[in-house]
């Protein structure tokens, strides 16, 4: 039943797509995800091969999975292994920018070829239900007051968490290095010591705390996108703080490319997030559209990198 | 509890079906094969799966994994036992008294006591999880970094129970292991220590490699090494049924490892190696006199039977924070709530009042896999155990052969074979000089985990040193490491006086 489901809709889309099905765009492609099976970037280049061999624009996708330290396993081995090749293509995102910086590695994000950014997620500040603290402002008091004494829960150290922290430390006028962040491996021990009010507050992606939120076991303070997730929750930017962060995923192409190889893989990703059926991915899986390309693209991760960059140096981790 | 049994019910009503109980055998059959192989566990295998939840119904597929799950974790065992190989960290401890007893013709009865003390755990788990989940899941949160770092405390009191004759060999072990856990990245700093510059030690060196390197490759190399003309014994198999005698020394052990390792499963930052490493301590001190010198010589039954118990129960456990609150603490747990969210559901505290169904439907299968496992594993033990035919040349190039495979499985790289080589040498020359291996693996686990417990309390309490004994449930636990350091010395001391 659903098998032949897939395949009404396959067709259904060949109807739209029309002739690409004759001839694919790329006859195959070789998809690297620096992570894990089963992870965030794993799932978006999974989405993608779906969506993509479903409307006949790639012939065949093999993938190969090395995961590890936020990637910085993953990509020398990638940009060695793929040097020029125009038939490759790497998942990863604003993890591996923090990731790559505070490991040290000689490898970097600029070593790749930006082709597009596809989502993003904007992280949610929370405190525990039972928690004092009402609203974003009084947790900006508590921070300016006592930041030492205003333990915070994340990811690890040196993540997209770890930097918002610093960068409201920054916009309220203390230093990134005086928070009290206190790092758990994976999200289960992260939410776990905030329902049971181990910390003060948390910071993570939304999607981690939604339903806590939801069931009310956590408050949500504020979202640290540009605009508001969920209308009842204000952004950090219209509480009075600059800071705008997401955890953005995309994909990149290896360096040493030729720039007709990179224009190409650069309007596959346009065809691609153009079909009704990513359109219905990203709504299946609650991601955010965040769709960028070229200059565009190339010229916000050169800000994400610097920004980033500097509060990891201003906490001593880079 | 009513809602407990009407859901049981319905969940059983659903489970019961041809397609659905297709699924569980298969999930059961999959997981006791990737248990079996060191290095592919569960997680991955289940990783590997995830296209499937394009396909399958929702129900089916939970069906199959939770199947793999618990398959996973009788199979772990049966290469610990025969072939010194554990298949994940949990089955790291069965190895201990395991392996003494297959090499000493008491395979059967260890495998047996194996597949039954993990069918009684994983019934009292899944029991567990039925009718206690929402409780112990508000008690475990209440544990926070200062706690845990007590327990972890708690824990390397254990290792006294394997430093073997000499205290300073013994140490130097441990000591070996807690410097191979610090290889990797920090995770309060993000920086990189010990790593030497090569990017696949960033994420640490995995225990189970240095488990299989130490306990299989070690000890095969040094076989190699003594191997003298003489004619080759040929390994006695054995009985293989359990005796009337290893029913009674096990059933105690398998009650208290399923009692102990339940609650850490719930718990957080718990997993499967400290109850092991507890139980092993717990069956050592309880034993019998009159068996206490089997425990690190022949072999003895009751350090498989608790550990084994220990392990399974804390496998259930891990699923009680995954489906009360949608929590995941262990690698397996993330995974799966990843297919949730592949089925447009996603778990949280409320999974229970929106996905009633397909919840109960999951913990009826819980029942059934288990049921199926100790089916199909009961009669393999006979199987199983003619492995110890092989003459031992054979036995031992094969379990190369397979530790290499199943190391080369947990991440396809070869980083991770000069790693199990390296530390397989230096195994054998361990083996040589009388140091002992397994304290060398408790270190491992247990230090980066005390480490990091330890820096995250300090940091929520802004340095205070006294947060381990101001938090009453940190002390309590603190005194008891003492008492189990010190009692049974002091009691000895004691008991010796008296006239």
């Amino acid at each position: 039943m659903t098998r032949r489901r897939h395949l009404l809709a396959a067709a259904g889309l060949l109807a739209v797509t029309g002739q690409t099905q004759a001839q694919p765009r790329l006859p195959s492609l070789y998809m690297f995800i620096p992570a894990g099976p089963g992870g965030g970037w794993d799932g978006l280049g999974r989405a993608i091969e779906q969506v993509a061999r479903q409307a006949g624009l790639v012939g065949s996708f093999q993938f190969e999975n090395v995961g590890g330290a936020g990637g910085s396993v993953g990509l020398p081995r990638f940009v060695s292994q793929r040097r020029g090749r125009p038939d490759a293509l790497m998942v990863t995102g604003s993890i591996m920018v923090g990731a790559t910086l505070t490991n040290k590695t000689p490898v970097g994000m600029k070593d790749l070829t930006p082709v597009a950014r596809m989502t993003e997620e904007a992280g949610v500040v929370v405190v525990p239900a039972s928690s004092d603290i009402k609203d974003i402002k009084g947790l900006f008091e508590a921070l300016k007051a006592n930041p030492g004494g205003t333990s915070i829960a994340g990811g690890s150290a040196g993540g997209t968490d770890h930097i918002t922290l610093g960068l409201i430390l920054k916009a309220l006028g203390r230093s990134a290095k005086e928070g009290s962040y206190v790092a758990f491996a994976g999200g289960g021990p992260a939410q776990a010591a905030i329902l049971g009010a181990q910390v003060k507050a948390g910071i993570s992606g939304y999607s981690e705390f939604a339903e806590q939120i939801k069931s009310g076991r956590m408050r949500a303070l504020a979202t640290t996108g540009e605009q508001r997730l969920d209308p009842s929750i204000p952004t950090l930017k219209e509480s009075g703080v600059d800071v705008v962060m997401t955890n953005w995923r995309g994909v990149f192409a290896p360096p040493g490319i030729r720039p007709d190889a990179r224009d190409k893989l650069v309007a596959l990703m346009t065809e691609i997030h153009a079909l009704p059926a990513w359109t219905e991915m990203l709504k299946t899986r609650e991601w955010a559209d965040a769709f960028l390309t070229g200059d565009a693209f190339s010229a916000f991760l050169a800000q994400d990198v610097t920004q980033t960059e500097a509060v990891l140096k201003e906490i001593g981790l880079a | 509890m009513m809602d407990s049994i009407a859901g049981l019910q319905l969940g059983f009503a659903n489970a019961l079906t041809l397609g659905n109980l297709g699924w569980a055998l298969l999930g059961c059959f999959l997981g006791t094969a990737i248990g079996v192989l060191p290095g592919i566990g569960p997680a991955l295998t289940i990783a590997l799966l995830l296209p499937i939840t394009f396909k399958v119904e929702a129900t089916g597929a939970f069906i199959l994994f939770c199947g793999v799950f618990y398959g996973a974790m009788y199979g772990g065992s049966t290469t610990s036992i025969l072939l010194n190989t554990p298949g994940e960290s949990g089955s790291i401890i069965t190895a201990l008294e395991g392996a003494k007893m297959a090499r000493n013709g008491r395979a059967g009865p260890a495998l047996a006591t194996a597949a039954i003390g993990s069918f009684v755990a994983g019934t009292i788990g899944t029991l567990g999880i039925s009718f206690l989940g929402p409780v112990v899941v508000d008690l475990a949160l209440k544990l926070g970094p200062a706690e845990y770092f007590s327990l972890m405390l708690l824990c390397f009191v254990t290792v006294s129970a394997v430093l073997g004759g000499s205290a300073l060999r013994g140490l130097t072990s441990l000591f070996f292991g807690l410097l191979l856990g610090l290889v990797g990245i920090d995770l309060q700093t993000g920086q990189p220590r010990m790593t030497l510059g090569v990017p696949e030690l960033l994420d640490g060196v995995n225990v189970v490699l240095v488990a299989v390197a130490l306990f299989a490759v070690g000890e095969t190399l040094y076989m190699a090494w003594r191997h003298t003309n003489a004619a080759p014994s040929v390994r006695q198999v054995g009985s293989i049924m359990m005796t009337r005698q290893d029913w009674k020394r096990s059933i105690g052990p398998w009650f208290r490892g399923s009692l102990l390792g339940f609650p850490f499963g719930v718990m957080p930052a718990g997993g499967t190696e400290m109850p092991t490493m507890l139980s092993y301590y717990a069956e050592r001190k309880l034993v019998k006199p009159e068996h206490a010198k089997e425990f690190g010589t022949t072999g003895a039954i009751e350090g498989v039977a608790g550990p084994e118990a220990a392990n399974n129960a804390a496998a259930a456990g891990i699923l009680v924070p995954m489906l009360t609150l949608g929590l995941p603490t262990s690698a397996t747990a993330a995974i799966m709530l990843s297919a949730f969210q592949s089925y447009g559901i996603n778990p949280g505290p409320l999974l229970f009042e929106q996905q009633g169904a397909l919840v109960w439907t999951l913990i009826a299968s819980l029942y059934i896999a288990n049921i199926m496992l100790v089916v199909l594993n009961l009669p393999l033990v006979g199987l199983w155990a003619r492995i110890l035919k092989i003459p031992q040349p054979q036995l031992y190039a094969g379990i190369l052969v397979f530790a290499t495979i199943g190391t080369y499985g947990i991440s396809n790289s070869v980083t991770d074979l000069v790693l199990l080589y390296v530390i397989g040498i230096i195994g054998m020359f361990m083996r040589r000089f009388d140091f002992p291996t397994a304290p060398v693996v408790i270190g491992m686990i247990l230090g980066p985990m005390a480490e990091q417990a330890m820096r995250q309390a300090l940091t929520i309490s802004e340095g205070d040193w006294t947060t381990f004994l101001t938090r009453p449930v940190s002390l309590a636990i603190l005194i008891l490491a003492l008492v189990a350091l010190v009692g049974p010395r002091l009691y000895g001391r004691l008991v010796n006086r008296a006239p």
